[in-house]
């Protein structure tokens, strides 16, 4: 089935509007602070990482725009992992809040983001058809959830702590425990995946993933401080992971278009 | 001393794991949990454009394809327009069109689809056209930072010779690693892609 394209002509096209500073787009990302591509203590990078130097570009419209997501793409429940697959009763694991905010280099929140996470049961199994460790499925914990920020780029779920697991690196390795989150920010070059980790884990300084990130202080920023004034007493603990995408020149608000 | 400068450091990557299509496209990895997913369909029956589906494959330094990848693409509507507010220099908005999908590669043969629409051409800042093209991102196992890349059209060869970021791949021989090859089967429109992650035909990768 072809269906041809009816016109969709703007008479701005090609008439450059006046500049601003947000048509400069986001700030340079700063690679030392990211793990290398090729990183063979994490073994299943040496086929899988480029080898020839990225191609560096400014940003166009390709970049600085992104998908926008709003309420309607979410269910009621997507950031409660403690309800969303309860199929007879509360899952098993420490009861945990996990909440911050998504911001910029800058310091400003993002707001109405997207943040999705996902993570093995207390046990330190996924729920998923290649997992195949010993450590029992939940039949009441899915594992992922997903939330809108707020409109000072604040977010949070609740969920049950993952248990950490062995893994195929070398004979002996073990994930620390850890949330995977996926944030999209305001333009599609903020696009990060990144794992949250636990205040006080053994396991954090000998994973050979984390131990991929060259700077220390890069890493540190992974590992999430218990925060207890957010805890709600006799029920959960609570967790504090504040997430910072890159900078961007200028914060567009669609409502508010003068003095970008 | 000068004013410290106080930016903050962007949050380290880390990848996605095998396990990416829990958080992400749940379906997949064997459970259905959310009420509204999100997926490899961009279109809808109103969506304006010419119906196409993207096919490819990720191949490793192996050339084995990835079963476990993760792909992203962000486009254009068929007008050139990116449905966002920063996009100001292009045609209407599509209602029916966000321009994003989500694809996990098949856990046996490796292959990624999504059905979309033939973007528009843009407009660069500097009033350039730009060939039509898809922005596709990529996380997997193994690979510690989301890998950036475009697709562009092979039925596209007048606009992609005058394309300004084409034409910055130096050697011109490594331009073709961007290029979708078109054929028709079964009455639609099918543009197959190769991303090579290693080798002598290494897909050019963007710093963006």
């Amino acid at each position: 089935m072809n269906v041809q394209a009816p016109a969709l002509q703007d008479p701005r096209l090609n008439r450059p509007e006046p500049f601003t500073p947000r048509d400069e787009g986001f700030f340079q990302r700063d690679r030392s602070i990211h793990p290398p591509a090729h990183a063979p203590g994490y073994k299943s990078s040496v086929l899988r990482s480029p080898r020839q130097p990225l191609l560096s570009l400014e940003n166009s419209a390709s970049e600085i725009t992104g998908p926008v997501f709003g309420h309607n793409d979410l269910g009621p429940l997507d950031n409660d992992l403690i309800r969303n697959y309860a199929k007879d009763g509360d899952p098993v694991g420490e009861r945990i809040i996990v909440h911050g905010r998504v911001l910029d280099e800058t310091g400003r929140g993002v707001p109405n983001t997207l943040v999705e996470f996902w993570q093995a049961n207390a046990g330190g199994r996924y729920r998923h058809k290649k997992d195949t460790y010993l450590a029992p499925i939940d039949p009441n914990f899915g594992g992922c959830g997903r939330a809108l920020t707020d409109d000072t780029g604040y977010y949070y779920f609740r969920t049950v702590k993952p248990g950490p697991y062995p893994w195929r690196n070398y004979v002996n390795s073990w994930r620390p425990a850890h949330i995977h989150f996926s944030v999209f920010g305001s333009g599609f070059a903020q696009r990060l995946i990144t794992q949250m980790y636990f205040e006080g884990d053994p396991l954090i300084p000998v994973c050979p993933i984390l131990t991929t990130i060259p700077d220390k202080d890069a890493l540190d920023r992974l590992v999430a401080p218990l925060d207890l004034n957010a805890s709600t007493p006799f029920d959960s603990l609570a967790y504090r992971f504040d997430i910072v995408l890159r900078g961007q020149r200028s914060t567009y608000f669609e409502n508010r278009t003068a003095g970008n | 001393m000068p004013q410290p400068l106080n930016y903050l450091k962007e949050t380290a990557s880390q990848t996605a794991g095998p396990y990416v299509h829990i958080g992400l496209i749940p379906a997949m990895a064997g459970f259905d949990i959310f009420e509204k997913n999100f997926s490899n369909v961009l279109v809808t029956p109103n969506t304006q454009g010419e119906r196409i589906t993207l096919e490819g494959k990720v191949l490793d330094g192996s050339g084995t394809p990835l079963r476990d990848v993760l792909l992203e693409i962000w486009q254009a509507n068929a007008a050139g327009r990116y449905s966002h507010p920063a996009d100001r220099l292009a045609g209407a908005v599509d209602e029916e069109f966000r321009g994003w999908g989500r694809a996990g590669s098949d856990f046996d043969s490796g292959l990624v689809t999504f059905e979309t629409i033939k973007p528009g051409a843009i407009v660069d800042k500097t009033g350039r056209k730009c060939a039509p093209h898809v922005n596709i991102w990529i996380v997997a196992r193994g690979i510690n930072i989301g890998l950036n890349t475009r697709l562009y059209f092979s039925d596209e060869e007048a606009a992609n010779a005058a394309d300004p970021v084409l034409n910055l791949v130096e050697p011109p021989l490594r331009r073709k690693t961007l290029i979708a090859t078109r054929s028709e089967r079964a009455g639609k429109v099918v543009y197959s892609f190769t991303i090579n992650l290693q080798g002598s035909d290494e897909t050019v990768f963007f710093d963006v």
